[in-house]
Parts: C-alpha cells; sequence; structure tokens
C-alpha cells in the first residue's frame, strides 16, 4: 500500500509539471480562440534564453529579467508580424500560422543560443526529502514539492487576473468574438500583444522547471505532447482546469505505468511496459465521450 | 597578321587542352555524407561530422591525400529524419556513381530505410555501432557494414564487465534492462536474455515511452526492484531524465551503465552532479591526448580549415567518433588502394571490397596516431563487425574516463543470433547468400 502511495503522490507531483505546460495553451486559448501549437517551442526558447544569457556571464535573475524580455518582445512581434493580420479570419488559419511559428522557433532559438544540451542550475537539488524517506520510506522530491508551490501561486494569480481585471476581461471578450470586441473599442491589437506576452512568462517558468529537471535542450518542445491530454481533460479555457487536469493525467498514467502491465504480461504473454506515453490519450478520448468541453471548459451553444 | 595569331591560338588550346587534362587525372575520392546538424539531436551531428570531415582535410593537408588521391565530400542535411535521409541519399548517389567512400547516417532509422537500395547501387553503408547488426553476415548483405561493435555484443560486453566486477559470477544477482521502447531499445533485448540464461542472473525489463522525459514511474519499479545493476538503453533527453530521476530516488549512479548512445559529454552535462560516477559503454575513447586528434588541431585548425565553429568539441566523445569513423573509411581506401592501383579513386564496390577486407592492427593504429582511439578491426565475408569491442567509461563530473581495457562480448554467444536472423531476411526477400569460403 506504501509503493501505491508512493506512485500516486509521484504522479499527483508530474502532473503538476504538465499543468505548467498547459496553463500556457490556456492562456493563449482563452484570448483568441486559438490552439497555440508554438507553445513547446516558446517554452524551448524561453529555458534557451535563460541558460544563453546565464552563458553571457548574467546571474540567474538577472538571466530570468532577460529571457522575460526576451518573451515580451516575441510575444510582441508574433502580434505585429502574424497575427494582426489575420484578425477575423477562421481559427484554422490562426492555427496553421502558430504551426508556422513552432517551426521558426525552433529552427531560430538554437542559431542564436547554439544547439547542445545544457544544465540550468536554479539552485534546488531534484533528491528526496530525508523526512519522508525515513518515516515513510516515500521518494519525495524536493524539486517537485517546489515545482507545485510555483504552479499554485501561478495558478492563482492568473485566475485572479482573468476574473478581477479589466484586461482579463477584455481578454474573455476578445476570446467570444473578435468583431464584436472590436466593435465596443477594446484594442485588439493591445490585449494580443498582452496575452502572448503573459503566455511567455508562463513558458518561461515552465522552460527553466523543465529545464532544471531534465536539462535545457531541443526535447523540451516535446513537453506540449504531455500538456494535450490535460487539456482535454481539463477544459481549454480553463486555468484552474489545466491544474486538475494535470493531476489526474499525471496519477493516472503512472499508476498506469506500474499496474497495468504485469496484468496484461499474464494475459497475454511479452511486455506490455512503456504505456505512458499513449495512455493519457486514451484516457482523454474516452473522457471526450462523456464530456466534450472537458471538465471546466465553457459549454459552447450555437443559436440556429 | 592572321599568321601569328594562329601559332599563338593553338598554343593557348593545347594549354587549355593538357589544363583539362591535368584537371581530369587528379583523382577525387568522394565521400556522401547525408547527416544531421539541426534538428533534435543536431548537436550530436555537429561534433560527429566535424570531427570526420576534419579529418579528411587533415589526410588531404597532411599526405595530400592518400596516395595522391585528394579526399572530397558533400554533406546533406537529414535532420534524423528517415524521409530527408532518403532523399539526400538520392541526391548524393549520382555524384558517388564514380566514386564512394563508406556512407554514414548516424542513424539507425535510415540506415534501415537505405539498406536495400545502396545494395543495389553498389554504394557501401557504414553503421558503426548502430544500424541493423544483422548485417555483421555479410553473405546476405554485402553492402552494409555495422562495424567495430553492434548492439548485442556491446550488451554482452557490459555483462562481461559487471561479471568481472562481481568476481566472475553474477548467479543470483538481478540485473534491470531500462530501454527506450523503440526498435533501437529493443535491439539488445535477445543478447540480454542469452546473457540472463547463460550467467543465471535475473532480468528485469523495464521500456520508457518516447521520448523518455518522464520516467517516475519506471524509477519508483526500480527502487522497488532494487537491482544490483541497471544496463541503461537510453536516446536524447531519456538519458539526462535518467540520472536524474535515479537520484531522485537514490540509486547509485555507479550501478548504472549505458550504451554508447548514452556515453557522451551530451548525454551527462546536462544533468549536472547527477551524472558523477555513471558508466557507459564506448568505442572510442574522449580527450586530446590521441596523437592524432591533437595534431587535426594543429594542422587542420592552425590553417583555419577546420570544420567547427565550437573549437571546444575536439576531443569530446562525438568528435573522436567522428575522426574514428573516419580514420577506418580513409583506411578502407588506403586498403582498396592495394588492390585496385595505388593513386586511384575507388568505386563503391571497390570500396565496399576494402571494408570487408579491413586489417587494422594496433601498430597500424600507432602508425597513424590513432593508438587506443579505437580497436584492432579485421573484417571478413561473415563479419562485417570486425571487432566486437568496447571501453567502458565513467563521467567524473568533469570529463569521461576509461575503467576498462578493451571488452569484447561472447561472440560464441551473440554471432548465431545475427547468423540467424540474417537467414531469415535472405529468406524473406529471396536473397542467395554469397559463399564466404569463395570471398577474397
Amino acid at each position: 500500500m506504501n509503493f501505491f502511495f508512493e506512485v500516486l503522490i509521484g504522479g499527483l507531483l508530474s502532473g503538476v509539471m504538465y499543468a505548467l505546460v498547459a496553463l500556457g495553451f490556456v492562456m493563449i486559448y482563452k484570448a483568441s480562440g486559438v490552439f497555440n501549437f508554438a507553445q513547446g517551442a516558446m517554452v524551448y526558447l524561453a529555458a534557451l534564453s535563460v541558460v544563453g544569457c546565464m552563458e553571457k556571464g548574467a546571474p540567474l535573475w538577472l538571466a530570468i529579467i532577460l529571457a522575460f524580455a526576451i518573451m515580451t518582445a516575441f510575444g510582441i512581434a508574433t502580434e505585429k508580424f502574424v497575427l494582426r493580420k489575420l484578425v477575423n479570419q477562421p481559427p484554422i488559419a490562426l492555427f496553421m500560422a502558430t504551426i508556422g511559428l513552432a517551426f521558426f522557433i525552433e529552427g531560430l532559438a538554437p542559431m542564436i543560443f547554439g544547439s547542445e544540451p545544457r544544465a540550468l542550475d536554479i539552485g534546488i537539488v531534484d533528491e528526496p526529502i530525508a523526512w519522508f524517506l525515513d518515516e515513510w520510506n516515500m521518494v519525495i522530491s524536493k524539486f517537485d514539492l517546489v515545482a507545485a508551490a510555483v504552479a499554485s501561486v501561478l495558478v492563482a494569480t492568473l485566475a485572479l487576473f482573468f476574473q478581477y481585471t479589466r484586461v482579463g476581461r477584455a481578454l474573455r471578450a476578445v476570446a467570444d468574438d473578435h468583431q464584436a470586441a472590436l466593435s465596443i473599442g477594446i484594442p485588439l491589437q493591445n490585449i494580443w500583444a498582452i496575452v502572448w506576452g503573459v503566455a511567455g512568462f508562463v513558458a518561461l517558468v515552465a522552460g527553466m522547471m523543465w529545464g532544471a529537471r531534465n536539462g535545457v535542450q531541443f526535447a523540451l518542445t516535446f513537453t506540449a505532447l504531455k500538456a494535450l491530454p490535460v487539456l482535454i481533460l481539463g477544459g481549454f479555457t480553463s486555468v484552474p482546469g489545466a491544474i486538475v487536469g494535470g493531476l489526474i493525467i499525471g496519477a493516472s498514467e503512472k499508476l498506469a505505468e506500474i499496474y497495468i502491465p504485469p496484468v496484461m504480461q499474464d494475459l497475454f504473454g511479452g511486455n506490455f511496459g512503456g504505456i505512458e506515453g499513449w495512455f493519457p490519450y486514451v484516457l482523454a478520448l474516452l473522457f471526450l465521450l462523456v464530456r466534450p468541453e472537458g471538465l471546466f471548459g465553457e459549454k459552447h451553444i450555437d443559436r440556429v | 597578321m592572321i599568321k601569328s595569331i594562329k601559332p599563338a591560338l593553338t598554343a593557348v588550346a593545347l594549354s587549355v587542352a593538357m589544363l583539362s587534362q591535368g584537371a581530369v587525372a587528379a583523382e577525387e575520392q568522394f565521400f556522401p555524407i547525408p547527416g544531421y546538424r539541426v534538428g533534435p539531436y543536431g548537436a550530436n551531428g555537429q561534433s560527429f561530422y566535424g570531427g570526420f570531415i576534419d579529418y579528411l582535410t587533415y589526410v588531404n593537408l597532411k599526405e595530400k591525400g592518400v596516395n595522391g588521391v585528394t579526399l572530397t565530400h558533400e554533406e546533406c542535411e537529414t535532420e534524423y529524419n528517415n524521409a530527408k535521409g532518403v532523399e539526400c541519399y538520392e541526391r548524393l548517389k549520382s555524384k558517388a556513381a564514380k566514386s564512394a567512400g563508406p556512407i554514414h547516417t548516424m542513424s539507425t532509422g535510415i540506415s534501415y530505410a537505405l539498406i536495400d537500395k545502396s545494395a543495389q547501387d553498389k554504394l557501401p553503408l557504414a553503421m558503426m555501432g548502430y544500424g541493423r547488426t544483422d548485417a555483421v553476415d555479410g553473405s546476405v548483405f554485402p553492402y552494409a557494414f555495422p562495424l567495430v561493435t553492434t548492439y548485442q555484443m556491446q550488451a554482452s560486453a557490459i555483462v562481461k564487465f559487471i561479471k568481472e566486477k562481481n568476481g566472475g559470477n553474477l548467479a543470483g544477482k538481478k540485473i534491470v534492462y531500462l530501454y527506450h521502447d523503440s526498435a533501437y531499445g529493443k535491439e539488445a533485448i535477445i543478447a540480454m536474455e542469452a546473457e540472463a540464461s547463460l550467467n543465471k542472473f535475473q532480468l528485469v525489463q523495464i521500456p520508457v515511452a518516447h521520448p523518455g522525459n518522464e520516467q517516475g514511474a519506471q524509477w519508483l519499479k526500480i527502487r522497488q526492484e532494487k537491482p544490483d545493476f541497471v544496463v541503461f538503453w537510453g536516446w536524447g533527453v531519456m538519458n539526462q531524465t535518467a540520472l536524474k530521476a535515479a537520484q531522485k530516488v537514490g540509486y547509485p549512479r555507479d550501478k548504472m551503465i549505458g550504451s554508447w548512445w548514452t556515453g557522451s559529454e551530451e548525454d551527462v552535462v546536462p544533468a549536472g552532479d547527477a551524472a558523477k560516477g555513471y558508466m557507459a559503454a564506448t568505442w572510442n575513447v574522449a580527450g586530446k591526448d590521441v596523437p592524432v586528434i591533437a595534431d587535426i588541431e594543429k594542422v587542420v585548425y592552425g590553417a583555419g580549415k577546420g570544420n567547427l565553429q565550437d573549437k571546444s568539441k575536439i576531443g569530446t566523445i562525438l568528435y573522436n567518433r567522428g575522426v574514428s569513423a573516419a580514420v577506418l573509411s580513409v583506411e578502407a581506401i588506403r586498403k582498396g588502394q592495394e588492390k585496385y592501383g595505388k593513386g586511384k579513386a575507388l568505386n563503391g564496390e571497390q570500396t565496399r571490397w576494402a571494408l570487408e577486407n579491413l586489417d587494422i592492427t594496433d601498430a597500424r593504429l600507432k602508425a597513424i596516431g590513432a593508438t587506443n582511439l579505437l580497436p584492432q578491426i579485421k573484417t571478413s565475408c561473415d563479419n562485417h563487425e570486425g571487432s566486437g569491442k568496447v571501453k567502458i567509461q565513467q563521467w567524473d563530473g568533469a570529463k569521461w574516463v576509461p575503467v576498462s581495457d578493451w571488452i569484447e562480448g561472447n561472440k560464441a554467444l551473440i554471432h548465431p543470433l545475427f547468423q540467424a536472423s540474417a537467414k531469415q531476411y535472405a529468406k524473406e526477400k529471396g536473397i542467395t547468400p554469397r559463399d564466404c569460403s569463395k570471398e577474397k
């Protein structure tokens, strides 16, 4: 039973890491109704900017500020050169633009900062907490707990921002209908620049946590793959949904990886491990059948 | 006037004709390179192909080529993508019609895609330490060369190393085989199972789904299993993630031994202190103290003709691996010239013969300044691997340090597996295997 809880807690904490990436998707989707294919690439660019600045001699705090500046500039440039021309175009056009953006970042970022994998030391060691190990014989990592705390603060801040600020309300209006928002005087360009800047900040936080955990390298773009089932489960428009979805996906994939293969092996023979690559997607698809808008997603009703 | 111009024109025409004849006579040995320097694994390709091309330049500068034949090359970017790899091969093959060195793709997937094509086009495919490993049997795969070592022989050598560390006995021990859940990761399972049965140790297989950036469950399972050793077949981000996860669950890194795809600086540096003590197999050593590596830096970079933008890569595992691959390729050209004529470029068919008749002894390695850079190698029709040896190296936090001599895998156990697999392939494809006793 102890082992079960160890796997469960480990899974929940991994889920928080997935949620960090998923939050970036939610930001863009909430403000423009577009699935941002480039979010994984933005995570990579943000982490690479931090290590790139550190290699040039900047201390960590300055590197973070500089990376944030880079991500903000990137957000503004995206609005000016890519999105501005696509106002009122079908969502698929915006989606295609983000695909192009992803390839652009994946080529440009290593050209500027170099492509070799690098370590990112943010001062938190990924080691088990001695007390849990001694008292409960459980491996709970300090790093994972810090990541959970960071995600909680981020979610609370973003939820308050969307709910209670003028900009937050404007963001939601823009997401509902570009043209209607423009007609009542909401400055669409500014709103999109802000939201891409905030999404860049979320990517920076996710990039730093994932980069510190596994190294800063091209594979950071793959973190987006972990966020997709989280979004399907939690809903594309809900900030708390990203967290809850992350927790469910993280815990279920870890439990599945441990407990399903032995059963399959007994039944069919052979080796059935490595299922956590596809299990979350199956879970998300099953969930779609029951609740297409996700756990916390907004129900979309069209009147005809 | 016309009379005076005529002889002058004749002289000019003659000189041009002689010059162009001279240009034709200057032999060039062409190396087609479908490689990768961008994309997810671009960093690996930069060091490897940088080392490869630097050695070709070195031979040109130092000896004016091989017996006067200048070594030339052309790169085509594959991005480690199978479709692009095939596209590059098709683009380069017309240029390789007259003369062709071995083709190094540094990709198992691209190698698989090219096995049949390269045999049809009579262009030799080198797959050093990777690729379709049953191509060790040259009677079925005349144009494919998994030179130096294969995944299976490497796994066997790792088991041998562990066994020696355990006083020559592994009975009752438990070894976890943690692998990338792909064709690459699964290749060595057959060897690990054969070794487990022979040495009576318990083998626990744990796959990791691609890309392997999340391994929490696998390492909690390893913690529960309490293995004596973890044999590790990782790739890309999976390597750093495994080292960090091992640290997280408190598994000692000096009980983890990886394949050569897990043993470069790029694999351990991003993991920081978590990588200290970790071991990996390698078929070439790192460092600048190998004479040829130091000389390349002096001669090639001294002349401003180095291929790398970042000179700090010189002497890294992957750079030295690129040099090792070029050493074998150039030695094959030398060998071929002994048979087909000194000072003449070799075509693909002739290079194939040369690769199948390599005999690079320690004395030869010493003569070219590559002592201990790679093991001795002697190939034949029925052994396209030619060595089967690896060293085990350990990461001390700053550099790789060899902790063993060259270790050969259990050939008697492993090679019959290749032969059986090659036989099956020949049956499926309707290939009549060559009679190796008649090949020389």
